[in-house]
């Protein structure tokens, strides 16, 4: 490195005692702020993206533990598992480990947004004159790509195993949109979690460990009848069970309107209460 | 909106009265400073003593309690927004991707800075440059040095080209051969006209870069001065040594009292005296050396060193500069 001062011709001059300049922020409308804001998420979007790219083996992993699981319950639990459905306890599983999947692909929402704030980057981007969403919105949407590549290789290990579709193109496409919307969903807590817990360890040690008993205690793996009764009562009002009673409907039939109302609600609710539950965390980190 | 900084002629940086809490920990009690545009203020304080406190403050990141801070005639708090369009800030912590290389690093904080894309390009290849980064810049950042990720991180602050830069212990960590670069980095930074406000907590450091310093202490300002002045209040080198037989140390330390600038300090922990030599000088050591020979003292591991942050400590609050007081608040 040389010594000699060389001017920064990126610097500021000391700043002119000119007249006000335009500044943004203050002269920009809403729609302006927007795009901005969209622009910073995609930016962080292609970054989350880039170093998945780097990390192979991550994105291996985060496929891999699926992917047991359906060998698992379609070889080894399957058998003692009866469930009059079509086609079998396969038909029956594999929307059940899709909906569990996507709720577990938002483990590593938490972990990121935690490592983040440890690391500093957060502190960052907070004090740069970008938008305050776009740390989350970015991570979300590249957790939107993630997740739908996830489920579309899920989908073609359980067609190897004997899954079918017994519905149409519209539905099977209706049924990863909806995994995916879910994955989102519980993103937004784990995001919320990660952001206000801060510590990554931690976040690896206990921040997901409530998914175990909203995945388990559902209708993904068994049925909900096969439950004691005060554990059904809440079985089967769980969104983990209704949004995984809707994605076996769009797979293999069924009633659709009930459960699709009730899982757009149930999502909705989600989003509505986590977002700016997280935002503030941001906000405060 | 009254006070906005288009026309402002005032300092850089104005903090008066500052306070914060944190729970029960009271983080700042009272600080207040300026900053002339284009100078160098050192935070000069042990761990816990306020500094990144201060630092998190002017940059947005915490809302103070009390008191008042601007930055380019902005107010922190109500004109948050147009205080980031200025500010550049490397934190405690390398903020950087490690999966990424430098240029990609550099190059999305320019996109997140609105550069544009040719902008953001371009200012990403002139930064690692300047950084003394350039061959290292398509390597992933993971296999970077400590020092490298340093610069690479500094660089990260630049990015914006802000007016006004803050560091927060920007060489803590780092082996002596890296401090030494990286102040050179900085000392060309200031040249280019940027106004900097970095926290240590080496006094040598603070000497090396600041032109202003302030000393902080349990959340309040100590002492404030240029490096030069701060020096003569706490005087000069310290000749420092220990005794054979060690069992004799307080007797050596009365015989020394009137010799140096100041009185003998004893360390009873590591066995070891220390005597502020001041304008005394060299006819102290001398005069400091005889004495104790004529008791029949041996002198043990003699070192003359320049005063630390902890005889700043001791010479201005009287007491030492307690290292990690608590947990470093993130907050």
């Amino acid at each position: 490195m040389s010594a000699t001062p060389v001017r920064d011709p990126g610097l500021r001059p000391p700043r002119p005692p000119a007249g006000p300049s335009p500044r943004p922020g203050q002269r920009s409308g809403p729609l302006r702020r927007l795009r901005v804001a969209l622009g910073d998420a995609l930016t962080l979007t292609r970054r989350d993206m880039l170093v998945w790219t780097r990390v192979p083996t991550f994105v291996l992993f985060s496929v891999i533990q699926p992917v047991m699981f359906v060998l698992l319950f379609r070889y080894v639990f399957g058998g003692a598992i009866h469930v009059r459905i079509p086609g079998g306890y396969v038909n029956y599983l594999t929307p059940g480990i899709i909906g569990q999947s996507a709720a577990f692909a938002s483990f590593s929402t938490a972990l990121a947004l935690a490592r983040e704030i440890q690391r500093g980057v957060v502190d960052r981007f907070r004090a740069m004159p970008m938008a305050r969403s776009a740390v989350l919105v970015g991570r979300l949407l590249a957790d939107g790509v993630r997740l739908t590549v996830t489920m579309l290789i899920l989908l073609a290990v359980s067609v190897a195993v004997g899954f079918r579709f017994r519905t149409g193109p519209g539905d099977a496409i209706g049924m990863v949109a909806l995994a995916v919307a879910f994955g989102l969903a519980i993103c937004t807590v784990a995001g919320f979690i990660g952001l206000a817990i801060r510590d990554e360890e931690a976040v690896g040690t206990f921040g997901l460990i409530w998914l175990f008993p909203l995945t388990f205690v559902s209708s993904a793996f068994v049925p909900v009848q096969s439950m004691p009764g005060w554990l059904q009562a809440f079985a089967k009002n769980q969104p983990v069970t209704i949004v995984i009673d809707e994605l076996r409907a769009l797979a293999v039939g069924g009633p659709l309107v009930l459960h699709g109302w009730e899982s757009a609600v149930w999502l909705a609710g989600i989003v509505g209460v986590f977002v700016p539950l997280a935002v503030r965390a941001y906000r405060r980190a | 909106m009254a006070g906005s900084g288009a026309d402002h002629n005032g300092p850089a940086v104005a903090v008066s009265s500052l306070g914060k809490r944190f729970g029960t920990v009271e983080a700042l009690r009272d600080v207040s400073f300026e900053v002339a545009r284009g100078t160098v203020l050192g935070l000069l304080g042990p761990n816990g003593a306020g500094k990144t406190t201060t630092v998190r403050i002017l940059t947005t990141l915490v809302r103070p309690d009390r008191g008042q801070a601007t930055i380019e005639g902005f107010d922190v708090v109500r004109q948050a927004g147009e205080v980031r369009e200025l500010i550049g800030l490397a934190g405690q912590s390398t903020a950087i991707q490690d999966e990424l290389t430098g240029r990609e690093n550099l190059e999305i904080i320019g996109r997140l800075a609105h550069l544009g894309r040719r902008r953001a390009r371009a200012r990403a290849e002139e930064l690692l440059e300047r950084f003394g980064l350039a061959e290292a810049a398509d390597r992933r950042a993971r296999t970077y040095s400590g020092g490298m990720q340093r610069r690479l991180d500094l660089a990260a602050s630049l990015v914006g080209a802000p007016a006004v830069l803050f560091l927060d212990e920007p060489t803590t960590g780092l082996d002596p051969k890296s401090r030494l670069d990286l102040w050179g980095v900085i000392r060309e930074l200031v040249a280019g006209g940027t106004t900097l406000v970095l926290t240590t907590q080496y006094l040598e450091e603070a000497d090396a870069l600041a032109d202003e310093v302030v000393v902080v202490d349990h959340g309040t300002v100590i002492a404030a001065g240029t490096p030069e002045a701060l020096k003569d209040r706490v005087g000069g080198a310290v000749l420092e040594f220990a005794v054979v037989p060690a069992a004799r140390l307080t007797e050596a330390a009365e015989l020394l009292i009137g010799v140096g600038d100041g009185p003998p300090v004893l360390d009873e922990q590591e066995a070891r005296l220390s005597l502020p030599l001041g304008r005394a000088g060299t006819a102290a050591v001398v005069a400091a050396l005889r004495r104790l020979d004529e008791a029949g003292l041996t002198i043990d591991g003699l070192a003359l060193r320049r005063p630390s942050l902890d005889d700043v400590f001791l010479t201005l609050t009287g007491h030492r500069a307690e290292q990690a007081v608590g947990p470093e608040l993130r907050r």
